[in-house]
């Protein structure tokens, strides 16, 4: 069975927006290649936490998200907060650590914020994100909007104390919270049955009263489903959901990790449901993209990630001068 | 001081009721404060009763009693920041921060920097720095703070500044620690506060006993024990001028070396431990600006090296009281 057979689902989201989802996931994975590319070739250094395989359970939640939703990510975050509006100059601007950057190369890989976007934090700290969400959801709540807060995390962050003190606050209050469990079967370099007994990570919820679900992250509408689903929950003032996004890892945990640790065949498994492709493949066997418009596509979208890391390598980093500024409010008699 | 100055429309409170106080006049004057802790809600208001009546007037919406859940907390307290409300964190115990060091030190302190001033956290931890509970309740951590960049460190000692540093700190853009010891706490004494929105600026240290022979430098809860060494000293005609820092970071460093450049002889004492205390940076500061001016070496007269003890016997030599600061004294001026 070929990837084109793959059955996506019915689903009534109009097709501009479907193909806005698989422009995003596309840039998504070519932004990443060329930034890895670089890396390998010397270009530049960095560091970088790739996420191919995850394009659809990043993109599949924030797509069912409004854009004046909060969201919070990880060290693995660069899919989250490329859906999430940030643009490709800011993303490798911080990457490199550039005035351009969205942080002015003061957070990095790391630490992506962009709160005109709504992407209000990246963590390093496995786990550490999920209490922060359930502040802006608490401040969604306290200052009567409607705004629903997601919150990324990877598996590896079902073992860590902060996820479930954050599940059992989010439920006990209501609070309109979306965690989003990116399941990609890899605490770092320890699979899954390695670490835990718990087979369906989403069962975690249920002892704190909070809805779990299963997806499969390879599988975009089916993601972006369970995530409206959630998303109008929490809008309702239902309280927060658990949504576990299962999408395999392809690559190792960090640039440079070959994942020889890692099943071949289990990898090979996860190249065959990659989802891009699957949705390429898909948007043409259903006749919204034509073949050499995915061509096209691909290579437009080839052109904005080149222009845009150009832009980054050519931009400055910040002058010495810049050192202590932003630890404190300006004005504020900074220790030495 | 002006701004320990009482004034007409002065209150007199105990330490606690001008904490409450503050926290009354914030929520009062700022929809987008709220406060959240264990057990802060009526009843009981607090363990030691510190937020006593403020959900009541206020609602236990914006006065929140969490669960047992530290981390939860000040995950909360950092979010809501972000959300564009200024969050009060109670931290029950200093002992407990040990509990949300990540979230403090990790988020709510690096957030500003790492987001390269797009982004900032207003949001206060309180925390009560125990006494008398042995080990686990009772320690003086400030240090560990100070050493992180981007978060101010507010340590009051009197009614009036408690008050006037927690409105500061509740108003302020950044993360602020105010801490609260116990023996300040439970103390029934009362003395002026000035009403309404009061502000201390965080970052101006207080002199608290004027002098010419020496400065005792400290803060919290060792400022009364300071005070009292300087007027026994007074006896011995040893004239001890007293620095109340009020606020360890930022650090007041004109007042404690206009201070030093005048006496010529320092003391440094604090609760925390010595080795590696607030201190040992104050006193190397000295040095650094003075050390030509200085008759003798800056000394260091603070709690030991130990675990905070419950034995009383053992407790009452943990930490420096009036006497051992007033031995230190006449040593420097030996």
């Amino acid at each position: 069975m070929s990837s084109a057979d793959v059955d996506l689902g019915a689903h009534d989201l109009p097709v501009d927006d479907l193909l806005n989802i698989h422009r995003t996931m596309l840039t998504i994975r070519l932004a990443e290649q060329r930034f890895m590319r670089g890396l390998s070739r010397g270009e530049f250094p960095g560091f970088y936490f790739p996420v191919q395989g995850m394009e659809a359970a990043a993109v599949g939640v924030i797509a069912a998200l409004r854009p004046d939703d909060y969201y919070i990510t990880t060290y693995r975050g660069i899919a989250d907060i490329l859906a999430k509006g940030s643009s490709l100059e800011a993303v490798f601007g911080e990457l490199l650590g550039r005035v351009t950057g969205m942080s002015r190369g003061k957070g990095g890989t790391m630490h992506m914020a962009d709160p005109d976007r709504g992407m209000m934090l990246t963590t390093g700290i496995v786990g550490s994100g999920t209490p922060i969400a359930n502040g802006l959801g608490l401040s969604a709540q306290l200052l009567g909007n409607d705004r629903v807060t997601g919150v990324s995390f990877g598996d590896g962050a079902t073992s860590i104390g902060a996820l479930h003190e954050a599940l059992n606050l989010a439920s006990l209050w209501d609070l309109p919270v979306i965690f989003v469990c990116h399941n990609n079967l890899w605490g770092e370099c320890t699979p899954l049955e390695g670490y835990t007994k718990t087979a369906r990570l989403a069962e975690r919820a249920a002892p704190f009263g909070i809805p779990g679900l299963t997806v499969d992250g390879t599988n975009v509408l089916e993601v972006y489903d369970a995530a409206a689903q959630a998303a109008e929950r929490a809008r309702r003032g239902d309280g927060p959901t658990f949504l576990e996004v299962v999408a395999p890892r392809i690559l190792g945990h960090y640039f440079g990790d070959t994942g020889s640790y890692m099943d071949e065949a289990a990898v090979e498994q996860a190249r065959v449901n990659d989802p891009v492709p699957k949705l390429g493949d898909w948007l043409v066997s259903q006749g919204h993209l034509g073949p050499d418009e995915l061509d096209t596509l691909t290579g437009q979208i080839a052109d904005e990630v080149e222009d845009a890391l150009a832009t980054a390598l050519n931009s400055d980093m910040l002058p010495a001068d810049e050192l202590r500024t932003d630890v404190f409010a300006p004005g504020v008699d900074t220790p030495r | 001081m002006a701004s320990i100055q009482p004034t007409e429309t002065d209150r007199e409170m105990t330490f606690g009721e001008a904490i409450n106080d503050a926290l009354d006049v914030a929520l009062g004057n700022d929809p987008t404060v709220f406060l959240l802790g264990e057990d802060i809600a009526d009843p009981p208001g607090g363990v030691v009763r510190l937020t006593h009546g403020l959900s009541t007037k206020y609602g236990t919406h914006r006065v929140r009693a969490t669960p047992i859940s530290e981390q939860a907390i000040a995950g909360a307290a950092i979010g809501a920041a972000l959300g564009g409300l200024r969050p009060v964190a109670e931290i029950m115990l200093m002992d407990f921060m040990t509990l949300v060091m990540d979230q403090l030190v990790n988020h709510a302190a690096k957030h500003r920097y790492m987001s390269g001033g797009t982004s900032h956290l207003p949001l206060t931890v309180r925390t009560r720095i125990g006494h008398r509970r042995g080990a686990q309740h009772s320690s003086s951590y400030e240090a560990w703070f100070m050493h992180v960049p981007g978060i101010k460190v507010c340590a009051p000692t009197t009614a009036a500044d408690a008050k006037g540093l927690l409105l500061s700190c509740i108003a302020d853009d950044d993360p602020c620690l105010f801490l609260e010891p116990t023996p300040m706490v439970r103390s029934r004494r009362r003395s002026p506060v000035p009403e309404g929105d009061y502000r201390v600026p965080i970052g101006q240290a207080a002199v608290a006993r004027d002098g010419s022979d020496v400065s005792i430098i400290t803060y919290g809860q060792m400022t009364p024990a300071a005070l009292e060494a300087a007027a026994t000293l007074a006896d011995e005609a040893i004239s001890a001028e007293v620095v109340d820092l009020r606020s360890l970071v930022p650090l007041d460093h004109r007042t404690v070396l206009n201070s030093v450049a005048k006496t010529h002889r320092a003391v440094v004492t604090h609760a925390a431990a010595r080795f590696a205390g607030p201190g040992a940076e104050i006193s190397a500061m000295i040095h650094e600006e003075l050390f030509g001016e200085l008759e003798r070496p800056v000394h260091r007269v603070a709690a030991a090296f130990t675990p905070v003890p419950f034995a009383q016997s053992l407790e009452q030599v943990h930490a420096p009281d009036a006497s051992t600061i007033a031995e230190t004294v006449r040593e420097v001026m030996k």
